[in-house]
């Protein structure tokens, strides 16, 4: 199967390891992967702020890179999001815009259901740990996978969960930094979860959640690590050594 | 206008006041963690909702015709029916009852509403004595404070404030239990009810079939107001609407449970109409007040979904950022997720950055027993004022989107960020200029050594 990795802009720049990890993990399961170079951004800040017609230029631009390939993965569920669902309303009053955008729509995976859904691997019975685990559930995975799905990827490896499960790590985009001392706060009851889990090892597959509480974690000098599930698979296959 | 630095200033304030953050969060979890219990014991709890969802809003789309039955029949059952354009309006058509009957001492239950257009200045101005009967609005009353919370008025004070308060106010002793701080106000109280002549509700449903005003209440405040004095004037939101009397159990069965996770309010009243001649009590006139100040505008808006809202305060609870800086930091009488909608439909774009004050993780849209998509609504404002953003905001937002259109702006971007000052071990602790706003608070990892694509460049594209 042919697959186009949209890797997003944060994990292009700042974890560009989930991105390899995928890589990896899609070959091992027989795709040709394929990276188009033209991609950049799926205009998700722009669009949770209100600049609508910023966000439809650049869904417009990704639905044309993306064009001549029939399925796209993408390691972040919120960009999966908005490039399924906010996206092509985005459009609605260009109608050959707004057609490739549904195609875009239609073809766009986020890993791990692509996994699950298009190549039927049983996530669970690969993945292996050294350590105990945790885990962050992203709030705009919602619509893409829930929190029993993540549960159940992780349900054989020795899994800590955070007493509140869903609790949301104050990104929130321009959120972050039009109210910083509020997101820091919200940051802060998300941290205060995951460190008396005793888990070290957080699984966390979004890459803004990630820059977000790995940011506050060091700041406050917690002993956190942070691992897109695609790192775990990738070394529990062999594909990639164990990162520090 | 814009009230950007002002929000922001008093936002960073109000999470640093342990006070109130600490009081809050308590009593949020308490009911978050109570609505999910009964929630569970609900049975079809989702099919529920759904209902709901579905009867209010088809109340909004139908509005005019639900209103109109509602007036004929509330008329029928005796009740004088008055209709307020706005919040002055019906301020003064209030005032004017009072007025006219010479009514000086009135009791109040509790009413967003009324917090809402101003009611108790309004009253006071024209000689009238207010007294709030809900133990924790007379709290805010004789604190001289502001509700924080639409259904917990005083969920940001803790139990040393209040009994300072009612020590104050009373000359009593300084006590913190709360079986005798209730007691001491019912004692006031009930001089009170003994002595008022004009009782003043909200309203939670009116029936549109009947003409019925269905008020829940917890406390019996509510009771004494509606049944002691002997006129009683219930103020009514336009939209707070159901069709049939049947529909009403399906909101009983979720309001209360939403609220504070009580399977029912401890006192569902329902009133049809002023005391008849037979009746033993009650009052003589009933007085139904409905009041549109903005909501006809809202109804024919982008936005109308909001008029689902049946105020139970559940997404206030649910709301990471509600929980971190308390109500009053939103200086709307209408705090949290659903006040961040209702304040700038209501109030105009003076409140339109409230719509911001939001990291949309959704837990709101989960909690409303309505199904209002809050996330999206707060998205689609966000649109509607995007033009009245600040100009530097909007210049960046251009820069941005020119570099996302134009991949040798981005990888030049990707690289110029490699000059961010590592501060030991791969990490900004000082970010320079606007940076500032991350790592005043955070630290920002400095760009991988290689981005991902240039990973794929050197190593991955030709590994098979």
């Amino acid at each position: 199967m042919d697959v186009a990795l949209f890797i997003t802009c944060l994990s292009d720049t700042f974890y560009p390891r989930a991105g390899d990890a995928i890589v990896r993990v899609l070959r091992h399961f027989g795709c040709r992967v394929h990276f188009p170079a033209g991609q950049t951004c799926c205009g998700q800040p722009a669009f949770n702020s209100g600049f609508h017609r910023a966000a439809a230029v650049l869904i417009r631009r990704m639905a044309t890179v993306f064009e001549p390939f029939t399925h796209v993965v993408t390691p972040s569920a919120s960009c999966a999001a908005m490039v399924k669902q906010h996206g092509p309303p985005l459009l609605a009053d260009d109608p050959g815009a707004h057609a490739a955008s549904v195609r875009l729509a239609e073809k766009t995976w986020e890993f791990c259901t692509f996994l699950r859904d298009r190549l039927n691997v049983d996530i669970a019975a690969h993945l292996q740990a050294r350590e105990p685990v945790t885990f962050h559930y992203p709030c705009h995975a919602r619509s893409i996978y829930g929190l029993d799905d993540l549960r159940a990827w992780l349900s054989r490896l020795d899994v800590r969960p955070p007493a509140r499960t869903d609790l949301c790590c104050g990104f929130g985009g321009l959120f972050a930094v039009e109210f910083p001392e509020l997101s820091a706060a919200m940051l802060g009851d998300k941290l205060d979860e995951l460190a008396a889990t005793g888990a070290r090892l957080v699984i966390c597959n979004e890459s803004a959640c990630t820059l977000q509480m790995a940011g506050g974690a060091h700041r406050r000098g917690l002993p956190l690590r942070f691992k897109h599930l695609a790192e775990l698979l990738a070394e529990s296959l062999g594909l990639m050594e164990a990162a520090a | 206008m814009s009230r950007t630095g002002d929000l922001r200033a008093r936002i960073a304030a109000a999470t640093t006041d342990r006070r109130v953050v600490n009081a809050v969060h308590l009593a949020a979890w308490r009911k978050v963690d109570a609505r999910a219990e009964s929630f569970a014991k609900l049975p079809h709890v989702e099919a529920l909702r759904d209902k709901a969802a579905q009867i209010r809003q088809h109340v909004i789309e139908n509005l005019p015709r639900y209103l109109e039955c509602f007036v004929e029949r509330a008329t029928a059952l005796g009740a004088q029916v008055h209709f307020a354009p706005d919040g002055a309006a019906a301020c003064r058509t209030i005032a004017q009852i009072a007025a006219a009957r010479g009514l000086s001492l009135a009791v109040k239950g509790k009413s967003m509403t009324s917090e809402e257009i101003g009611l108790n200045v309004a009253l006071e101005a024209t000689g009238v004595r207010v007294v709030e009967t809900d133990l924790g609005e007379f709290i805010v009353q004789i604190d001289h404070d502001r509700p924080s919370h639409i259904i917990t008025p005083i969920i940001h004070k803790d139990r040393r404030q209040v009994a300072r308060a009612m020590a104050r106010e009373f000359g009593c002793p300084y006590t913190e239990d709360p079986a005798e701080l209730t007691k001491i106000a019912r004692r006031h109280l009930r001089d009170i009810f003994r002595r008022c002549d004009l009782g003043i509700t909200g309203v939670n449903l009116g029936v549109a079939e009947t003409g019925t005003l269905c008020l829940i209440t917890n406390e019996g405040n509510g009771r004494m107001t509606i049944t002691r004095p002997r006129v009683h004037v219930a103020l009514l939101g336009i939209d707070k609407i159901v069709p049939r009397l049947t529909d009403l159990p399906i909101f009983l069965k979720l309001l209360a449970r939403s609220s504070t996770g009580q399977p029912m309010g401890a006192y569902t009243t329902l009133i049809n109409g002023p005391k008849r001649p037979d009746d033993p009590d009650g009052p003589g006139e009933l007085h139904v007040v409905l009041l549109d100040n903005g909501r006809s505008d809202i109804l024919t808006g982008p936005l109308r979904e909001v008029l689902r809202c049946v105020r139970c305060g559940a997404c206030l609870n649910a709301c990471p950022a509600y929980r971190n800086i308390g109500g009053h930091a939103y200086s709307s009488v209408y705090p949290g997720p659903i006040g961040s909608l209702l304040s700038p439909l209501l109030y105009g774009h003076a409140y339109d950055d409230l719509a911001r004050v939001s990291s949309l993780c959704g837990a709101c849209r989960l909690a409303c027993p309505v199904q209002i998509d809050i996330p999206e609504l707060l998205v689609r404002l966000r649109a509607l004022a995007c033009t009245r953003q600040p100009r530097a905001k909007r210049v960046l937002l251009r820069l941005w989107q020119w570099a996302m259109q134009t991949p040798w702006a981005y990888r030049l971007g990707q690289r110029l960020m490699r000059f961010l000052p590592d501060d030991g071990g791969g990490w900004t602790r000082h970010g320079p200029g606007l940076l500032r706003a991350w790592t005043d608070t955070r630290d920002l990892p400095c760009p991988a050594v290689r981005s991902f694509r240039s990973i794929w460049e050197n190593e991955l594209r030709d590994e098979h």
